[in-house]
């Protein structure tokens, strides 16, 4: 992997901020775009640009083509069995919206659903409309100090009540990799369903919807060198096939009469209204981008990358990290002792180098530390070792101005 | 005390001999440092201003007709920032406070060089020490 090479395919990487070369390090938040997925966006606005599915004409046939190829990309990558098990969406949240919407009819009083302690809003909050709904009951798996979770209590939560099962792969705020092959299996076995957020993992773990066996895997393509507005929600045939539409509208029809509308089967059903025709093109030349590199190859230079800004952060005296999991992509979260992280992200901002501040949207997790939120350092394949020394050197002069 | 027009301007004048916003950062954080500390008693929920990243906890004390700021933050650059808006708006009557634009804030341009939620802090603290300038005056027309 040659790395000052991709690093030519990013245009923003070349940009400075604050007289600073810009070092980016919030990808968890949201990847860069390379200019093979930006030219994609920009040729398909100038040479293609029509609504898809239902023209006659030579521009709709065109769009609708590479429309359904992205989807028949997204299908090959996560390995699922069907193009039509693939649904686009407008991102992570919305595909876990589609879902714990549709649940709503499936559950009965009583009914329970397990999330984990390591969570993302966006992966609690519909689940906890949906108990109040549903009246049914949201447990949660435990994490120990190191940010890992406690499988023998996942194993006491698990009952013939248990009806669905809802995990990310990888924790935003720690990067922590969860044990997702166990966690699926362990739910099959009660007859419960699993969906897993894989927001955090896609960009750097490959995910084989069939080997694993899960039920709904979700993810974003702006983790992925993706644009923004698109994700994607697969879910086995079978499962989509329960859940009522979420959204009427155009597109997601099959008949529609004053007296009764049918509905369209797979994907379409889901997918009411005028989609993001150009983001899911994008969405799957994204997909090529990564694969052009290599996931087995991303996944290996982000781990030394990882470890190498690991070793040198806690070479700086009182600096702790939170989340120390055996198992973890490349996401530092840490917090200097008596420096708020704002203050912290705040001075780095000014040396040109992006870090996320706050909660990360996991306000359970800063809960656990009793911590107001960490700074976050989140690494990528176009990251270099030295960026990470520059990080260092700013937050050491942080540090120096700060205590 | 000088009007509050008097101490923007000195506030923009001090920012314009810095080079650089890291010169002027290491100065808001030599500002946290100097701010009037809220009395312990008074950092209840009820005082913390929402919409920032950090906790910010304001207290108001009338004195002689003019209304005294006392603060405290977790962040020491929300300090300096809080720090600035109580060297303008402290020791002032409650007319001058609502009466007074912020003008220094563009001038120094602070807004654009502080994160977005910082600066959507900086609205709150605004807001809440020109509230505390509302209830004082309402109160000081009934005596």
């Amino acid at each position: 992997m040659d790395v000052q090479k991709i690093r030519k395919d990013f245009p923003i990487l070349q940009r400075e901020v604050n007289g600073h070369p810009l070092v980016y390090f919030d990808n968890a938040a949201t990847s860069q775009t390379p200019l093979q997925v930006i030219d994609v966006i920009a040729d398909y606005y100038k040479k293609y640009n029509a609504n898809i599915h239902r023209g006659v004409h030579t521009l709709s046939q065109e769009a609708t083509d590479a429309y359904e190829a992205a989807r028949q990309k997204i299908q090959k990558h996560f390995n699922a069995a069907h193009a039509h098990e693939i649904i686009f969406t407008s991102g992570t949240t919305h595909s876990i919206n589609i879902v714990s919407n549709g649940y709503e009819q499936l559950l009965v009083p009583g009914d329970e659903l397990i999330v984990s302690a390591l969570e993302h809003h966006s992966n609690i909050v519909p689940w906890q409309m949906l108990c109040e709904k549903s009246g049914a009951v949201l447990k949660v798996i435990p994490m120990n100090e190191g940010g890992v979770l406690l499988m023998e209590e996942y194993d006491k939560l698990l009952s013939e009540k248990t009806k669905l099962v809802f995990v990310n792969h990888v924790s935003n705020a720690l990067g922590t990799v969860n044990p997702i092959a166990e966690i699926i299996e362990k739910a099959h076995a009660v007859g419960a369903e699993v969906l897993i957020d894989g927001a955090q993992s896609a960009p750097h773990i490959q995910a084989d919807v069939q080997a694993l066996g899960v039920d709904y895997y979700v993810t974003s393509a702006h983790k992925l060198c993706g644009p923004t507005g698109i994700g994607m929600l697969y879910g086995k045939a079978s499962a989509l096939n329960r859940l009522p539409p979420y959204q009427g509208g155009g597109e997601m029809i099959a008949e529609v009469t004053f007296e009764k509308t049918t509905y369209a089967g797979l994907p379409h059903k889901f997918e009411a209204g005028t989609p993001n025709i150009a983001g899911g093109i994008a969405f799957g030349a994204a997909l090529d981008y990564i694969n052009s590199i290599g996931m087995t190859e991303i996944a290996q230079y982000e781990a030394e990358l990882l470890a190498y800004a690991t070793a040198s952060l806690l070479k700086i005296p009182g600096v702790k990290i939170y989340g120390v999991a055996p198992e973890k992509t490349a996401v530092i979260s840490f917090n200097v002792q008596g420096i708020h992280p704002y203050d912290i992200g705040s001075i780095l901002d000014k040396m040109g180098i992006a870090v996320r501040t706050g909660h990360h949207c996991a306000q359970p997790i800063m809960d656990y530390y009793h911590i107001p939120g960490t700074v976050r350092a989140s690494l990528s394949f176009y990251n270099t070792y030295e960026e990470i020394d520059r990080m260092l050197e700013a937050l050491k002069k942080a540090i120096q101005m700060l205590q | 005390m000088a009007a509050i027009d008097t101490i923007q301007d000195e506030i923009v004048e001090e920012f314009s001999l810095f080079e650089d916003w890291m010169q002027r950062y290491e100065y808001m954080i030599e500002l946290g440092k100097s701010l009037p500390l809220i009395d312990p008693r008074h950092k209840t929920e009820d005082n913390i201003i929402k919409g920032c990243q950090s906790k910010v906890w304001v207290h108001a004390d009338l004195s002689e007709e003019k209304l005294v700021f006392t603060a405290d933050s977790d962040a020491i650059i929300t300090k300096g920032i809080i720090a600035i808006l109580i060297r303008v708006f402290s020791h002032q009557h409650p007319d001058a406070i609502l009466e007074a634009d912020t003008t220094f804030i563009d001038k120094i341009g602070l807004r654009e060089h502080l994160s977005p939620t910082r600066a959507n802090g900086l609205v709150s603290m605004i807001k809440q020490l020109k509230m505390y300038a509302i209830a004082f005056k309402t109160q000081l027309n009934k005596s």
